[in-house]
């Protein structure tokens, strides 16, 4: 397992300096927003591609009806006309005429700050981009201006961040940032399409993009000094925080990411009250709602906070990923936060593999019964834990784990049986499984003969073949017995399913005799009729003659099996080319995600941290 | 299976656990669903010492068999099984189990059960058992059980004594306060069904507090289902402490700054308008109701606008029309110019319903005009609910003031390229021609409803035969024969065959309204005709239509014309054609014997 390591390296590795040349207008951004080389195992490099981006989740209005029937069914469910210009309602200001102050720099330096205080109170005047977005035009340029003048201001000064500008910067933020969402403008219930339908994106960015820029920068500056900070940003300001995590745009939740990873990594105070909150905002998508926007982009930070977990793992966090993390499978949208889900449960596994067990009968329990597309992401990510799995766990957990497996083989979705199948092709499962063969063959291997040739899609033909070759190179003689027994056992089975008839009329004549079968009749009813027929597969089965496909010498299935063995392993399911709406797409290019920076501000000192407070 | 079953030792739950082993999950469904036959085969007293325990204590499994199993527990009937209500106690164990789970549907089955459990209890036992069990769930580790516990207070409050009624009290308190916002969601939702069954004065000095906390809660999802609760709570309180304790409560929902929590008030607006009162209404919640309407949050707008006619119509007589003369109307004259057409949609469909509130001065002042604006708005869904809300208009001021910007309003929606609106006024047709009556109908409308016969979609032209049918009614055979008939005859000579039975339907459905005196002069002859028609459709739909008309005239009419062409197509080549027509021929021979 030679990417375990390399895993580990490439998130810890600090990112690389800026690209050269002169910094873009916006200036010190890049800097943050450049960030780790692309890498295919971090859910951070997936999520700026912009395809991967969009998801967005239902009004929830309606998502409390679906728990609870709040509010009836069939209340508004208001699109919005303009979908694109669905905003938050701030509470626009009452007076919002700008002077335009002059420049920082042009001000005398004993005057400085006092101008700094002026503009920072001059940019918590709010504006009206939804209803009227020419209203003002003149004052919003002012703002524009002020709000870029005092990111650069903080960026390029030093000694800048005096005491009585904490509480301003903060509430200058607080007061533009902080709002309740407006109605999620896409379908809800069955309507809803995460690979389809279009994120609604903030009107009022202009400035809500800078507001959040400036704050970055100003919790990145040298001179912040967090525990000034701390009675600002405390927990009450966290929780607004989080709140808009639940923001359709992925512009606004991508920032709002790095925002949330800064805080966390500077102020140790407020850890424990974060991974709370997330934890609620989690119980509640899982249990209660199935809607909300920022999964994603919360999993991101945990997987850098899980990063930092010391050694041995608390209680506390171990409870997180059974109660929180391996829960969060059943949820139908996974789809659009699997592969942030995926990293965060490996890294669990690679601080604790004792964590191994739990995990895997977590995952076996939640397993999607009939949501084909979830199934692969299971098997996918079952692959990733096998690949960083210990013998001495896999021998706790491999029988369970491989009836799923023999399960997924006899899918009749082709592509869950392939996936399934192609765990015959990475080496590491198969010495494992090697080392086991007493106990697995004779679980995997009826659901390889059942499909050796009665599976319809021919692919899976192929690769049934190569799997039966694997197995029978590993043990000719164990394979033969298997073989054997196969037949053996099925004859059985319609002997079981006798006994279990004969058994339960048996129970049925001693319940007859209790006199109190008359107290309840429709108990009573419910006799006699019990015993329709399970569907097992045992009526569809067919008993091939031979069970291996006996033309080993067989050139076509010799000759095409390589071929889908070098097929990419990345099966995920293709999205579709998202967002289609020209206006959105190119606001989303144009947007250049943040990546999250190395997890060094959070890495393993972070209990012994806790404990130092 | 490891059990033979001989029949001396046949052990039931031996074979329950074997069957729970199967790895079918269909298998172990099936097994749970029979566990009153398990039950009943081993009697009540090893169910209590057997069975129970063991689900309690092993049962670890698919949530859906634990939906089963939560469910089969709380049967009325399964308490029979361990011994009557004495036992009762016995099955609270298991289901308490069930209702720490983390699935919520398994949870809420348990919980459900457990209620239906508890109608079983005893006084004594109640204290003995229930309460307890209440207790371990209400300060449970994990935030289910203290979810769970939420829905179990209410069940049992009012069969316990005043010392254990405190006890409960309080638990529910700390719930109300609870660390994480799922158990306080939980609370805020069965307060009101805890209130009808405290004590009045216990409402007013311990569940208020709980009350307020909760409506004060820092996440919105609690504070609106505080909302839900006002007014099951108000309805228990004097006038006076719901001046003082709701109304302020009610009113800062009504602007809380969650969205969310403002679209629950307008939701729940004529429940809490009831409780509290028409006069405490008109000082309080009046001013409440119109800031509603003037939300900034379009789902806010439409939401209080389908409250409009519930409100207005509950105001005091006394004050009622001046209110709403001063304090409605100019923002119901906003909404009809909305930027959002949800809004204004909600708005078309109660609009009209006020007019009988106001009377007919103010409706032809105030609302006429606004009628107006929305009959000519760009949305064919608000044009289309002011049309199918005619009618109570029409009670109060007459349609005529209406009728010169009704009709290019219906004209226009009549010819909406979206065949759902067409169909959706095809369907007003009949109750507009009556208020418009004859005269107007036939100058204006009668072209339309020709034009729809001959419409490109299906639907829309059966959807004009009925309506044909509907007109004859109200106007009567003699109009359907001057004003009707000849147009819809005439089309049995298109050339396009699915114009020709369309003739067929109309004339299918017309038979039941027409005199046979027309029915034989002007209908009769043209199916004949129609019966050499050469599409095997046609055809059939002939033998089809002349059955219903050899109904409606005399025998000698189906003797000389109907029979002879009956026969002919009872001889076509053509299968269908032979069917219907031999079919047909049976019925009509039947009637001239």
């Amino acid at each position: 397992m030679p990417r375990k390591g390399e895993k580990k390296e490439e998130i810890k590795t600090k990112p690389p300096p800026p690209a050269g040349g002169s910094p873009p207008p916006n200036g010190p951004k890049k800097e943050a927003i450049d960030g780790l080389p692309p890498n295919p195992h971090s859910p951070s490099a997936l999520a700026s591609q912009p395809q991967v981006v969009p998801r967005m989740h239902v009004t929830p209005a309606s998502s409390y009806s679906n728990v609870a029937g709040r509010i009836p069914v069939g209340s508004p469910s208001i699109r919005r006309d303009n979908r694109n210009q669905g905003s938050s309602h701030f509470n626009v200001s009452a007076k919002r005429d700008l002077q335009k102050l002059p420049l920082l720099k042009d001000a005398p330096p004993n005057g400085r700050e006092e101008l700094f205080i002026q503009k920072l109170r001059q940019c918590c005047v709010i504006f009206d981009f939804n209803m009227d977005p020419l209203s003002d035009l003149k004052d919003k340029e002012v703002k524009r201006a002020a709000l870029n003048e005092l990111m650069e201001y903080i960026t390029t000064q030093r000694g800048v961040i005096t005491d009585s500008i904490y509480p301003e910067a903060i509430q200058l933020f607080a007061v533009n940032a902080f709002r309740t969402l407006p109605p999620n403008s896409n379908p809800s219930g069955a309507e809803f399409d995460p690979e389809e339908d279009e994120p609604t994106l903030e009107t009022s960015w202009p400035h809500l993009q800078i507001v959040y820029e400036f704050f970055l920068h100003f919790l990145e500056a040298q001179d912040f000094q967090p525990n000034t900070a701390k009675k600002f940003i405390d927990q009450k300001f966290v929780v607004q925080l989080l709140e808009l995590f639940d923001s359709e745009d992925p512009r606004e939740r991508d920032l709002l990411k790095t925002t949330l990873h800064r805080i966390y990594g500077k102020f140790l105070g407020l850890r424990v009250h974060i991974r709370k909150q997330i934890s609620n905002i989690f119980y509640r998508f899982i249990y209660e709602t199935e809607r909300h926007n920022g999964v994603a982009e919360l999993l991101e930070i945990l997987g850098s906070i899980i990063n930092g977990f010391a050694l041995p793992l608390k209680d506390e966090h171990k409870t997180f990923l059974l109660r929180v993390l391996i829960p969060l499978h059943k949820v139908k949208s996974l789809s659009c936060y699997h592969p942030q889900l995926a990293y965060c449960v490996v890294q669990f596994l690679e601080k604790d593999p004792s964590l191994t067990e739990p995990v895997v009968t977590g995952l076996l329990k939640y397993w999607p019964k009939v949501h084909s597309p979830k199934e692969v992401m299971f098997l996918n990510e079952l692959e990733e834990i096998l690949d960083v799995m210990e013998p001495v766990e896999f021998n706790k957990v491999m029988q369970h784990l491989c009836t799923q497996i023999a399960r997924c083989i006899s899918s009749t979705h082709f592509q869950v049986s392939e996936r399934a199948l192609y765990y015959w092709s990475n080496d590491y499962i198969m010495s494992l499984v090697s080392e086991n063969c007493e106990v697995l063959f004779p679980i995997i291997l009826p659901a390889l003969y059942k499909h050796s040739k009665s599976h319809w899609n021919k692919t899976i033909h192929g690769l049934i073949y190569n799997a039966l070759k694997i197995f029978m190179d590993m043990n000719q003689k164990l394979f033969d017995e298997c073989n054997a027994k196969y037949k053996e056992s099925l004859e059985m089975q319609e002997k079981q399913h006798e006994r279990r008839l004969e058994v339960w009329s048996k129970i049925e004549s001693l319940a007859l005799q209790n006199p109190q079968i008359f107290k309840v009749p429709h108990f009573r009813a419910t006799l006699g009729v019990l015993n329709e027929r399970p569907p097992t597969d045992s009526q569809e089965r067919v008993v091939p003659e031979s069970f291996l496909p006996p033309d080993l010498t067989d050139k076509s299935a010799d000759s095409s099996s390589p071929d889908i063995l070098k097929k990419p392993r990345h099966l995920m399911r293709r999205k579709s080319g998202l967002p289609h709406d020209f206006e959105t797409a190119q606001a989303i290019h144009s947007y250049q995600a943040a990546e999250l920076p190395s997890a060094t501000p959070l890495s393993s000192n972070e209990d012994s941290n806790l404990s130092a407070q | 299976m490891a059990h033979d079953g001989t029949e001396g030792s046949l052990y039931p739950i031996a074979v329950l656990i074997d069957e729970l082993r199967n790895d079918d999950v269909q298998l172990r469904l099936n097994s749970i669903r029979k566990l009153s036959t398990i039950a009943l085969a081993l009697g009540d007293e090893r169910t209590r010492s057997e069975l129970l325990p063991f689900l309690t204590d092993t049962l670890d499994d698919d949530d859906e068999v634990l939906w089963a199993l939560a469910e089969q527990l709380g049967d009325k009937d399964f308490v029979v099984l361990v011994g009557g209500p004495e036992y009762a106690h016995t099955l609270l164990p298991p289901l308490e189990s069930l209702a720490t789970v983390e699935e919520t549907v398994v949870r809420d089955k348990a919980v459900e059960s457990l209620r239906s459990v508890a109608e079983h209890h005893s006084k004594a036992h109640v204290e003995e058992y229930f309460v307890p069990m209440i207790k371990r769930l209400a300060t449970g580790e994990w935030f289910t059980s203290r979810t769970s516990a939420c829905g179990l207070f209410s069940v049992v409050y009012a069969n316990c004594t005043p010392s254990t009624k405190q006890d409960l009290r309080t638990a529910f308190r700390a719930l109300c306060g609870d660390d994480t916002p799922m158990v306080r969601r939980a609370a805020a939702a069965k307060l009101g069904e805890l209130a009808k069954v405290m004590e009045p004065e216990n409402v007013k000095q311990d569940l208020m507090g709980m009350f307020h906390t909760l409506a004060n809660d820092e996440q919105d999802s609690v504070r609106l289902l505080a909302v839900e609760a006002c007014a099951a709570i108000s309805s228990l309180l004097s006038k006076e402490d719901i001046e003082q304790l709701i109304i302020p409560i009610i009113n800062a929902a009504a602007k809380d700054k969650s969205w969310r929590v403002r679209y629950m008030v307008a939701d729940k607006f004529s429940e809490l308008q009831k409780t509290v009162g028409p006069e405490l209404t008109k000082i309080n919640l009046v001013y409440a109701f119109a800031s509603l309407l003037k939300d900034p949050e379009a789902e806010v707008r439409a939401a209080t606008s389908n409250r409009l006619k519930d409100f207005c119509s509950s105001l005091g007589e006394e004050y009622r029309q001046e209110a709403i003369l001063t304090q409605i109307m100019p923002c119901i004259q906003q909404l009809a110019t909305d930027t959002n057409q949800h809004v204004k949609s909600a708005l078309a469909s109660v609009i009209m319903s006020l007019s009988p509130i106001v009377g007919k001065e103010s409706t032809i002042e105030h609302l006429l005009p606004l009628f107006l604006i929305q009959l000519k708005d760009e949305c064919p869904e608000v044009r289309l609910n002011i049309i199918s809300s005619l009618e109570s208009v029409n009670k109060v001021i007459g349609i005529s003031q209406l009728s010169q910007s009704l009709l290019p309003a219906i004209v226009e929606l009549a010819e909406d390229t979206k065949w759902r609106v067409r169909l959706a006024i095809i369907e007003y047709i009949p109750l507009l021609a009556e208020q418009l009556g004859v005269e107007v109908f036939e100058e204006k409308l009668n072209n339309l409803c020709m034009q729809w016969l001959i419409d490109n979609v299906f639907a829309i032209r059966e959807a004009a035969t009925v309506n044909v049918r509907n007109l004859v009614e109200k106007f009567g055979s003699d109009w359907a024969r001057v004003s009707i008939l000849p147009k819809v005859l005439n089309m049995s000579q298109d050339s396009n065959y699915l114009h020709r039975m369309t003739t067929l339907f109309a004339v299918n459905l017309l038979v039941d309204v027409c005199t046979p005196d027309v029915i034989r002069t002007s209908m009769l002859p043209v199916v004949l005709k129609l019966g050499q028609d050469n599409v095997a459709n046609v055809k059939f739909n002939v033998a089809k239509t002349l059955t219903k008309i050899a109904k409606r005239v005399d025998v000698s009419a189906v003797k000389s014309e109907i029979i002879p062409v009956m026969e002919k197509l009872a001889a076509d080549t053509d299968p269908d054609v032979k069917y219907f027509a031999t079919e047909a021929l049976s019925e009509a021979r039947a009637l001239v014997k």
